[in-house]
């Protein structure tokens, strides 16, 4: 215990003379890790949770008073065209009648803070810097035109609203904790059918309502053995995997005759 | 026991799917139909992608078909002939139907058709089959003989040209009629995803006026050949058939046909339709409901490009 406190008082000591000594060009930095960098999709993949650590790092050009900071973690799947539909009565049946095509959105998209985005920044520097599901950029196509809309648009809503059901889309203002004013963890939940592909986290650092500092990382999910030697079969050569799959029904379908023959 | 698909790229447990291959194969050993039309509601009910249910159903009812039509085979209780006039037709309205897919997914009505297109089939064969299986066991209950269709009351049907002997099911038929009828039946089963069984048992019964004795088992190989064919066009064209999910249904269905086979037997002719009317009638009644209640939710999402 007390070597712990030691430790955090030399630390503290450390921070304070740097931050007296003369200011170099550069502010914090964020240093980052997550626990995974490549989670592999097997047999029995039912879903995952990563974790992202990090710490900020000051250096003499920040200011004394800083202390309090704020951290905002995005993290965004692979980019996908997605079509929004809104049925509507007609003749008695409901039907597809509007639709929306949303344009190279983030199949699985996460933003986690320390507390709610308004309290960080004003509304403007949330708009800005895309904090939060209302404030990400989701380009439409608007008839010949590509445009994000107001966040209560109904397609808009609905697109993410049905993501977030799926557990696709997801905010929490909570998740990120500040373990010492510096030091910084938070959990990144994938669900089972999370896509395959290359994530990119992207954090944030805000301190007293600006932005200071970012950085990047990325993981990704991919298929390992079986399944990838499946999934890159079925679409590289379709016409071998159509044969086995064929052969494959007819042997299934002639051993249950033999097995369960009785006559 | 939880199980990753590599193309539909969803956990699934592998006994729910085995219990369901075999319990749409039981269904379909029974009735001699190929059970597209309840397999692809149930796999899209459990989170699969549409078009990915569509295109693994189509092998898992190549095999169940293909183990019910071995042991028809055993008992010569298939029409190869039959059979063969049956395929010509449906090879042309399988190539038609295809190409009205193709038109109608331009037109972005393409859903609504399906689920049209089932409501009016289903709710129309399953209501004959059921309104005729009622009729037939009320005369056996009142005691009334049903008179046996004598050889000679034929219809018009049966006054066509270009006839040819049906050995193996003791009918002289024109192949017109057959083509025909082979035409729809591939022509539907290519828009609606089905193999269209269910239709071409009754059609055979009642139009054809083929003895059941050969009917199902005919049904079968031209199920099964449609169905490898289709099979086939979906991992060539879309590379959407997820093998791991079609073998787990296979073996389920194929376990489940051979049951339902032997129960089939057992069961009475006009219970056999009543039952089977009723089933068809049941899901038909349920994609109408769909169709004209609210939905829960208004919005759908759905990857562009992809899936259909």
């Amino acid at each position: 215990m007390t070597g712990r406190v030691a430790f955090a008082a030399i630390g503290v000591a450390l921070a304070l003379a740097t931050a007296f000594a003369a200011p170099p060009a550069r502010a914090e930095r964020l240093i980052v890790s997550v626990s995974n960098h490549r989670v592999t999709v097997t047999p029995n993949y039912s879903g995952e949770e990563l974790v992202l650590f990090g710490s900020v790092e000051k250096d003499s050009a920040t200011p004394s008073s800083r202390n309090a900071y704020d951290l905002v973690v995005t993290v965004s799947g692979p980019h996908a065209d997605m079509v929004t539909r809104r049925k509507e009565r007609k003749f008695g049946i409901w039907i597809n009648t509007d639709y929306r095509q949303f344009l190279q959105v983030p199949t699985y998209l996460a933003l986690f803070s320390n507390r709610p985005f308004e309290a960080i920044a004003s509304p403007e520097v949330e708009r800005r810097q895309q904090l939060g599901l209302n404030n990400v950029l989701l380009t439409q196509r608007v008839g010949p035109d590509y445009a994000d809309v107001v966040p209560n648009d109904a397609f808009r809503s609905a697109f993410v609203r049905l993501r977030s059901e799926h557990g696709l889309y997801r905010e929490d203002t909570s998740a990120v904790t500040f373990l010492t004013p510096t030091l910084f963890r938070t959990g990144i939940p994938l669900p089972a059918e999370v896509p395959i592909g290359t994530y990119d986290v992207e954090i944030k650092l805000f301190a007293d309502g600006a932005l200071v500092t970012h950085t990047e990382t990325t993981f990704e999910i991919v298929k390992v053995g079986f399944e990838q030697f499946v999934a890159t079969t079925a679409r590289r050569n379709g016409l071998a995997y159509g044969l086995v799959t064929v052969f494959l029904a007819l042997m299934t379908g002639w051993m249950a005759s033999i097995v369960f023959r009785r006559d | 026991m939880q199980l990753y698909l590599p193309i539909a790229d969803i956990p699934v447990n592998v006994f729910l799917i085995l219990a369901m291959g075999a319990a749409v194969g039981f269904v379909s050993g029974m009735f001699g139909i190929g059970g597209g039309f309840l397999m692809t509601p149930l796999l899209i009910f459990i989170g699969i992608a549409p078009a990915v249910a569509v295109a693994s159903v189509a092998s898992h009812i190549a095999a169940s078909s293909f183990s019910g039509a071995l042991s028809y085979w055993r008992r010569r209780a298939i029409d190869p002939a039959l059979a063969a006039v049956l395929l010509c037709g449906g090879t042309i309205g399988t190539a038609l139907g295809v190409w009205t897919f193709t038109l109608l997914r331009s037109l972005g009505q393409l859903d609504l058709m399906i689920a049209l297109s089932y409501v009016v089939l289903l709710t129309t064969v399953g209501g004959l089959m059921f309104w005729e299986g009622l009729r037939a066991m009320l005369r056996a209950r009142r005691g009334v003989t049903v008179p046996l269709r004598r050889s000679g009351s034929h219809g018009w049907i049966h006054g066509l040209p270009l006839k040819m002997r049906f050995k193996r099911s003791k009918i002289y038929l024109s192949v017109i009629p057959v083509v025909v009828v082979g035409i729809i039946i591939g022509f539907i089963g290519a828009v609606m995803g089905v193999g269209g069984g269910f239709i071409l048992v009754p059609i055979m019964i009642y139009l054809l006026r083929v003895p059941t004795a050969t009917v199902i088992g005919t049904s079968m190989v031209l199920t099964l050949v449609t169905m490898l064919f289709a099979t086939m066009l979906h991992a060539v064209t879309n590379h959407l058939v997820d093998a791991v999910l079609a073998l787990i249904l296979m073996v389920g269905g194929v376990t489940g046909a051979q049951f339902g086979a032997r129960a089939g037997q057992k069961i009475r002719g006009e219970h056999l339709r009543l039952l089977l009317g009723l089933l068809i009638l049941a899901v038909g009644i349920r994609f109408a409901i769909e169709l004209v209640l609210r939905p829960d939710d208004l919005f759908t999402i759905r990857e562009a490009g992809g899936a259909g």
